[in-house]
């Protein structure tokens, strides 16, 4: 499973402390994930499943493209934080 | 008259608060957030967001703003034509007496949506996605077309008038089954020429109606501004003595020749004429105007008044303004002289009496 932080901006939404979710994908782990969280699904994701414009995912030390991020695969011990952009101000 | 303002702005809600003959600010909810517009119907409070990263939401608060509960926001369908992402809720409507439980709301993109249960959950108005001259449809100051105005008829309230920027005018008499555009008479002078009567294309800024004569309705357009005697089906285009270049405009609730703009020289610059801040006021139906300058800055000032930043309160005696530059004013005299009540505020987007 991989370790999934969130930026403190959503800190009223998730927990403090990583979370955990199944996925070959950060899209797929993500979308896991969010199941469990629908109240942040729409936070990091648009209406139409894709990544939000101006949040950022780093895996494993990475700071993942945003057009293929949703896209990368993944191991069992990655670990993703999900970060606003500071494209998005 | 009414004693209570809230105040939309980029960095939050503001609620004021008249007591005897000051106001009194609090930050109403949101430090930090864009709240883009803000409605307040039977007690209930809807603020619109506008997260930077996050995206747009929409909360509700029941008890005057202590505290907020999210609401899903609007989205577009997966299955809906183009299938965009919402952008930003432009404007909240109330339904009407007849539909106290409705609420409509206008984003950018274009979509309309409508709840039936308070806001709880809402549908996009197919209807109107769906129409053929949405092709024709393009942003105007942001990169995709929006609703900003809805207005149902207080006489009729499933026959809705809304408007577009940049998609013209549009009447439903059915609740949002079946749409026309109206808009005759309108100008656009920003596209080639055997186009610029296109009712489908027109940039109206903003519009308002006179409530207690709703035939009547007020346009501060991209390029003039424009009266309708007839619920929107023809306008006649007004020329005040001043720039008629604008966002705001306000309608007299009960006399039905009176109206407010605020305004700038046109669209390229975007800023009060000379550093001098002004309103006109007309009150024969745009034959003669007053330009009203009183309380306002009339040196160094470029505040410019977005299409929400100008409000009337229901007995039609005190005006309130806010500005880009974070400056709020109100006029208890039909705005022949201003208040400033702060000229620190964020930047403003919507004012609303409530």
């Amino acid at each position: 499973m991989a370790e999934i932080h969130f930026t403190s901006h959503l800190r009223n939404l998730v927990p403090d402390g990583p979370l955990s979710a199944a996925g070959a994908t950060v899209g797929e782990a993500l979308v896991n994930l969010l199941a469990a969280q629908p109240h942040v699904r729409g936070y990091v994701l648009d209406d139409r499943g894709c990544l939000r414009k101006h949040v950022c995912i780093f895996a494993d030390g990475e700071r993942l493209a945003h057009d293929g991020a949703l896209a990368r695969r993944i191991g069992p011990d990655s670990k993703l934080y999900v970060m606003q952009a500071l494209s998005g101000g | 008259m009414s004693d209570h303002l809230l105040i939309a702005t980029r960095k939050g809600l503001f609620a004021l608060e008249r007591k005897r003959s000051d106001w009194t600010s609090t930050l109403g909810g949101f430090p930090g957030v864009a709240v883009t517009n803000v409605l307040r119907t039977d007690g209930v409070i809807y603020a619109a967001l506008k997260h930077g990263h996050f995206g747009a939401k929409l909360h509700r608060s029941d008890d005057a703003g202590a505290t907020w509960c999210e609401l899903a926001a609007p989205a577009f369908p997966a299955d809906a034509a183009d299938a965009p992402s919402l952008f930003q809720i432009w404007t909240m409507e109330t339904g009407g007496r007849t539909h106290p439980d409705r609420l409509w709301i206008g984003a950018i993109p274009a979509g309309l949506f409508r709840s039936d249960d308070r806001g709880e959950s809402w549908q996009l108005v197919s209807s109107l996605w769906n129409v053929p001259e949405r092709k024709r449809w393009f942003g105007g100051g942001y990169d995709a077309a929006g609703i900003h105005s809805i207005s149902p008829d207080p006489r009729d309230d499933d026959r809705v008038f809304l408007a577009i920027s940049c998609g013209g005018v549009w009447e439903s008499r059915d609740a949002g089954d079946t749409w026309q555009v109206l808009g005759k008479g309108l100008f656009a002078p920003y596209v080639p020429p055997e186009q610029a009567e296109d009712s489908a294309i027109q940039d109206p800024h903003r519009v308002v109606r006179c409530a207690s004569a709703p035939d009547v309705m007020w346009m501060q357009h991209h390029a003039g501004i424009y009266r309708s005697a007839d619920a929107g089906a023809h306008w006649t285009r007004l020329s005040p003595p001043t720039d008629d270049f604008g966002f705001a405009v306000a309608a007299h609730p009960r006399l039905a020749q009176t109206a407010w703009f605020v305004p700038a020289i046109k669209d390229e610059i975007r800023m009060p004429r000379d550093g001098a801040l002004c309103v006109t006021r007309t009150d024969d139906g745009g034959q003669s105007w007053e330009i009203m300058r009183h309380g306002l800055p009339q040196r160094d000032a470029y505040d410019l008044i977005y299409r929400h930043g100008l409000d009337i309160d229901e007995a039609g005696e005190r005006l309130a303004m806010g500005s880009t530059t974070g400056a709020l004013w109100t006029s208890e005299d039909g705005g022949r002289s201003w208040a400033l009540l702060n000229a620190h505020l964020p930047p403003i987007y919507a004012v609303r009496f409530v």
